[in-house]
């Protein structure tokens, strides 16, 4: 997976709160056999109209966030739908940082195995950092996202910071547990042996 | 030993390593698999060259994009029909099981699950779907993963994970009668809000959660995901067990014996710390209607819709108006005068067969009102073939439903089960975000009794009423 450093960009507001996964990506595109390709449905039901022309108030409809590649929301984003469409539509529009109150469990998890970065930070910073309306840079290793004279701390576990800052593979990571795994099935088929499916 | 959650309990017997870096890896029993959230890990298994490590660990099922009427002349929309043949071939390459389309077994993969006794108590249970929180019922850790996250137990059958803090809910007093779980859920998603519950597992607890039966508990299970908390959990009673025992993939004879006797331990103890505790009295509470665009906005069948102006936070007063503007509805009106042109009867909250056997029992004998459309869907082949042994199918057809073949369906319309912009719809469903039922369409989301009353009358009508309770 690719790395996760330093991302300097345009920053997109889209402040309103309980942003859920249908709205970032709707179910007629969740047919796909692939990861790639969702970036230009991303929001598609509030960035189209019905004949899917462009609206014209939508923030990524608009200069210069049509090139965002940072995302300013509201709390509890990316709440609903597990769909894992929801961080592909994003990076594949270009999205690599998202910015919020807070987010949803699933999606949270969902962001860091495609290299997307969550930042939870306090809804006055976001609302001064949209008010700056300037290059924004989310600086990962110091855990500071910096925009002209403003800079704001914020809080990662060490495991995801890893994750993202080195792209690793979570299945590789695990392989190097496999003889646990392994122990752990045998010691269960001793001690709970009804758990093993014999009718199907 | 210090005292214990349910939850703690389950995580410990779970525990395969913690690693240096603080996670902990999370042996997973069982998994459930459909058509739209797997492709993508097939294939990264594939790509990688990677096996699938217990096949048997999983039961897969088509349910997402499958029609719901003539499924015998096959699906007629291409890309569902792709990915459902999808399905099909990775499983049969990989070796899993799957209840094929026309098999009386088929249905949404949160009804099959329990439906087969595949769901078993103090298990961990996975499906690329939020709404796996509905196997909670049963005192299983479940809970919804991404595609990514797929691959990684198909992988390894383990995740690394994080532990949530635990929630107690504890419902008060005795539920009145003509209310059920989905008022119960939608009344604590009112109050806790749709990220009451996040970076959370909820326990449901009190007098009113021991008396619903197990498909009862499904329901509010199912529904603590729109309270934010990825896994909901009720602890096993006799009420599971005797839902459970005879069930094709449950374990029988002396096994049965020996799994009874741990799942008794599955208990949350006396002292056992939860870090958030909610208490809600239920015995005077009426049957729940959201007004919004997320189910927090709630309110009952008494009840007006609000008005923004008297909202403290102005972010909260724009978001509102943005959901009445969508809604359509304006400050003030009595929910009982919104008038519908849509019900919908179904999903893997509301699709089992108490929840129809609730609707008809409103039907019966009554006519959808003039120009509204009301489907029925029942959750599996199981259901629909229980229904129709009971008759329910005579009773909804002769009052105007439409009477289909299960699956998702119109809970959010990736097959052809849509709404058109800007139609209202009582829905039995989970989610009435923007869009979630078709374009621009217009979603309230009720119990299966609220429903039927919808549709028989063109309003929202309080079941108890027509109930002569």
């Amino acid at each position: 997976m690719e790395p996760f450093t330093t991302l300097t960009g345009v920053a997109a507001p889209l402040l309103r709160p309980n942003i859920d996964t249908d709205l970032i990506i709707p179910k007629q595109f969740l047919k796909t056999l692939v990861r790639s390709g969702l970036g230009r449905n991303l929001f598609h039901e509030i960035r189209y109209d019905a004949a899917g022309a462009e609206l014209s108030d939508f923030v990524l409809n608009r200069e210069p966030y049509r090139r965002a590649s940072i995302l300013l929301a509201g709390p509890n984003f990316g709440c609903g739908s597990s769909r894992e469409h929801a961080p592909w539509a994003l990076k594949d529009f270009g999205i690599r940082a998202i910015l919020a109150p807070s987010f949803a469990d699933i999606f949270y998890t969902n962001c860091f195995a495609n290299g997307l970065l969550p930042v939870q930070l306090p809804m006055e910073a976001i609302e001064a950092l949209a008010a700056a309306a300037g290059p924004l840079t989310v600086d990962l290793a110091a855990q500071e996202v910096r925009s002209g004279g403003l800079c704001y701390a914020f809080e990662i576990e060490p495991a995801r910071k890893a994750v993202l800052l080195e792209g690793l593979d979570e299945i590789k990571r695990t392989e190097a547990n496999l003889a646990d795994i392994t122990r752990y099935e045998a010691h269960r088929r001793s001690e709970a042996p009804w758990l093993e499916i014999r009718n199907h | 030993m210090s005292p214990r959650t349910l939850y703690d309990k389950i995580w410990d017997e779970h525990m395969v390593a913690v690693r240096s870096d603080g996670s902990s890896l999370l042996y997973i029993d069982r998994h459930l698999v459909h058509e739209v959230t797997s492709p993508q890990a097939f294939e990264g298994l594939r790509e990688a060259g990677r096996p699938l490590r217990r096949p048997n660990a999983i039961l897969s099922v088509a349910d997402h994009n499958v029609p719901t009427i003539d499924r015998e002349k096959g699906i007629a929309d291409e890309t569902c029909r792709l990915q459902v043949e999808a399905l099909e071939a990775n499983v049969k390459a990989y070796g899993v099981p799957y209840l094929p389309l026309l098999d009386d077994r088929q249905g949404i993969v949160h009804v099959v699950g329990p439906e087969q006794g595949f769901t078993l108590p103090g298990t961990t249970i996975v499906c690329g779907d939020s709404h796996t929180s509905t196997h909670g019922a049963f005192g299983a850790l479940a809970f919804g993963i991404g595609t990514s996250e797929v691959e990684h137990v198909m992988a390894t059958q383990t995740l690394p994970q994080r532990k949530s803090k635990n929630l107690r809910v504890r419902f008060e007093g005795a539920l009145p009668p003509g209310l059920g779980a989905k008022d119960l859920a939608l009344a604590l998603i009112g109050r806790i809000g749709t990220a009451g519950g996040t970076g959370h597992v909820m326990e449901f607890t009190g007098a009113a959660v021991r008396a619903l039966s197990m498909e009862g508990r499904m329901t509010l299970c199912n529904m603590s995901i729109e309270g934010g908390a990825r896994s909901g959990l009720v602890a096993p009673d006799e009420t599971t067990f005797a839902y459970l025992q005879g069930r094709a993939m449950a374990p029988q004879d002396a096994l049965w014996d020996q799994a009874l006797a741990h799942w008794r331990t599955l208990v949350s103890d006396e002292d056992a710390a939860f870090e958030t505790d909610v208490v809600l009295d239920v015995s005077a509470l009426a049957p729940q209607v959201t007004w919004g665009t997320s189910p927090q906005w709630v309110t009952d069948i008494a009840g007006r819709v609000p008005d923004p102006e008297r909202v403290a936070s102005e972010d909260d007063r724009q978001a509102m108006r943005r959901a009445l503007d969508y809604m359509d509805l304006k400050p003030g009106t009595p929910i009982a005068d919104i008038p519908l042109q849509a019900v919908f009867i179904g999903s893997c909250t509301n699709g089992r067969i108490e929840d129809l056997r609730e609707a008809a029992a409103v039907a019966r004998g009554r006519k959808v009102a003039a120009g509204l459309r009301a489907l029925v869907v029942p959750g599996s082949g199981l259901v629909k073939r229980q229904a129709e042994a009971e008759g329910l199918d005579r009773i909804f057809l002769e009052a105007g439903f439409e009477w289909r073949q299960p699956g998702c369906s119109m809970c959010l319309g990736m097959n052809d089960d849509r709404l058109d912009e800007g139609v209202r719809c009582a829905s039995t469903s989970n989610r009435n975000f923007e869009g979630r039922q078709g374009r621009g369409s217009r979603t309230h989301l009720v119990s299966p009794g609220m429903a039927a009353a919808a549709a028989v009358t063109g309003h929202f009508t309080d079941v108890r009423r027509l109930m002569g309770i």
